[in-house]
């Protein structure tokens, strides 16, 4: 009996089994499928006293809108966040798995997490994929050494800055930054600015839309401000929604009623002898 | 050709009042050959939870037969049925387990949850999760679905209200794609009972 057989559910780590099954349909003329993406516009910025990130929230599968209010900006511990852009799985399961890393390492010691270490391990992943795993992360927060904020790339380089932006929309979002950052800014300065930047990716870029997230760290506190605008609201509910003139043809039906769950009474009559 | 188009399907899930609804066509294709037009798509996991696996036939019930494992697992280990969501973790952590060379499914889950509370996610094919309040769409008919769906649904509906919009916009849907259709199964789950229908549908 094979060793897998008797084993039980694997510990983790990609498996290639499929790979080459794969690569033969690929090589029959069958393609290979397009991944859902956040094409997507994500900025960060530091201001006077901690950091500011935001990001759109449309998903899309090629030219297709999938989700058009997805989360972008994942938790990385209590004073870290991260927003992620490229393929979708690859950013939530590298922040997820950071994320886990780093609060056993907070078990472990007792302290807060620094981003830096939260930096270290992403770029160490991501560079031993060689950016096969597609992430391009903006990373932000404040540890006891202060704000931090640094781009992390899919190949695994790193860049540390007062203001940065990624994704799609980066280029509309760093035309706002770059024309309107400047050292020292209040936190509603701030909020507004990320709040401008994205709005200027949603609106200019296609790969960005719908709403705008934004997370503001500052020493000890955070506030995550999930839909802080939301320029694209729908337009076109019917007040009386659809009704259909003809009932579908149904051939069977079936109807299995449920058990209801058990209810175990306490201090009930004894049982007779 | 898409290795997703090579049978053909279309998925559909529907949030409720205190319930949800999953369809699928019944079609079973080899690219435009008709195998079989009696496929079950959605497979139960417990009363309350189902899964609908789009993509490759043969991924497909892979997938499920994993998943079908590793829930008896929990059973056993737990003494209790998986929440919706725990399920559908664990189905993104097996599907992004095969990241660089992924099954070819992409799968809609549906159940309820704690206190009832309807359920709806879907994913793509290595496990990127998407969460929706009102309805989620997969395979072939995919496209024409969203159309469907963004029209005809309404939020806090009841199950026989459920049911009906939910059978139109898959019908609808796939008199647009060549690659799924021969009628639809229907599952509607409320929290005293589950119905399962089949609906007729053209067959061509």
């Amino acid at each position: 009996m094979s060793k897998a057989a008797i084993e039980g559910p694997p510990k983790g780590g990609f498996s290639f089994d499929l790979c080459r099954r794969n690569e033969m349909l690929v090589q029959k003329g069958l393609n290979a499928p397009s991944f859902l993406k956040t094409g997507t516009t994500i900025v960060g910025l530091v201001f006077q006293d901690g950091v500011i990130l935001g990001a759109d929230t449309r998903a899309t599968e090629g030219p297709i809108v999938a989700d058009k209010n997805c989360e972008k900006i994942h938790y990385i511990a209590p004073n870290i966040y991260c927003c992620g852009a490229g393929t979708a799985a690859d950013t939530e399961a590298v922040t997820d798995m950071v994320s886990s890393q780093l609060t056993l390492h907070r078990h472990h010691t007792g302290r807060e997490s620094r981003v830096v270490t939260a930096l270290t391990l992403l770029k160490s992943h991501l560079f031993s994929y060689q950016g096969y795993v597609s992430a391009a992360l903006v990373l932000g927060g404040v540890d006891f050494t202060g704000p931090h904020l640094h781009t992390i790339y899919p190949h695994g380089s790193t860049d540390t800055l007062p203001f940065a932006t990624m994704g799609s929309g980066s280029l509309a979002a760093m035309a706002v930054f770059e024309s309107k950052y400047r050292e020292g800014l209040t936190r509603d300065e701030g909020v507004q600015l990320v709040a401008e930047a994205i709005s200027s990716g949603i609106f200019n870029d296609l790969g960005s839309g719908s709403n705008v997230d934004i997370c503001v760290l500052t020493k000890g506190h955070k506030e995550y401000l999930r839909n802080h605008l939301q320029p694209n609201p729908r337009t076109y509910i019917s007040e009386k929604g659809y009704s259909f003139s003809k009932k579908t043809e149904v051939l069977l039906t079936k109807i299995t009623p449920l058990r209801d769950s058990i209810h175990i009474i306490e201090g009930g009559d004894e049982m007779e002898e | 050709m898409s290795i997703f188009e090579y049978n053909g399907s279309a998925l559909v899930a529907m949030v409720g009042k205190n319930c949800f609804a999953i369809a699928s066509d019944r079609r079973l294709g080899v690219q435009l050959q008709t195998i079989a037009t009696d496929f079950q798509r959605i497979y139960r996991i417990h009363d309350k939870l189902f899964i609908g696996l789009s993509g490759l036939a043969t991924d497909a019930q892979t997938l499920y037969q994993r998943l079908v494992f590793r829930h008896k697992l929990y059973q056993l280990r737990e003494e209790r049925d998986m929440k919706p969501e725990t399920f559908a973790s664990l189905v993104s952590a097996i599907l992004y387990e095969k990241r660089f060379g992924p099954y070819f499914c992409q799968p809609v889950i549906a159940g309820l949850g704690e206190e009832d509370k309807p359920f709806i996610c879907t994913m793509d094919s290595i496990g990127a999760k998407e969460l929706a309040k009102d309805f989620v769409v997969a395979g072939t008919a995919s496209e024409s679905l969203y159309g469907a769906c963004e029209a005809m649904f309404k939020p806090d509906m009841e199950a026989e209200e459920l049911f009906e919009t939910i059978s139109q916009a898959l019908l609808s849907s796939v008199d647009r794609d060549c690659l799924s259709g021969w009628g639809g199964h229907v599952y509607v789950v409320t929290p005293t009972e589950v119905k399962e229908r089949i609906l007729k549908g053209r067959m061509d």
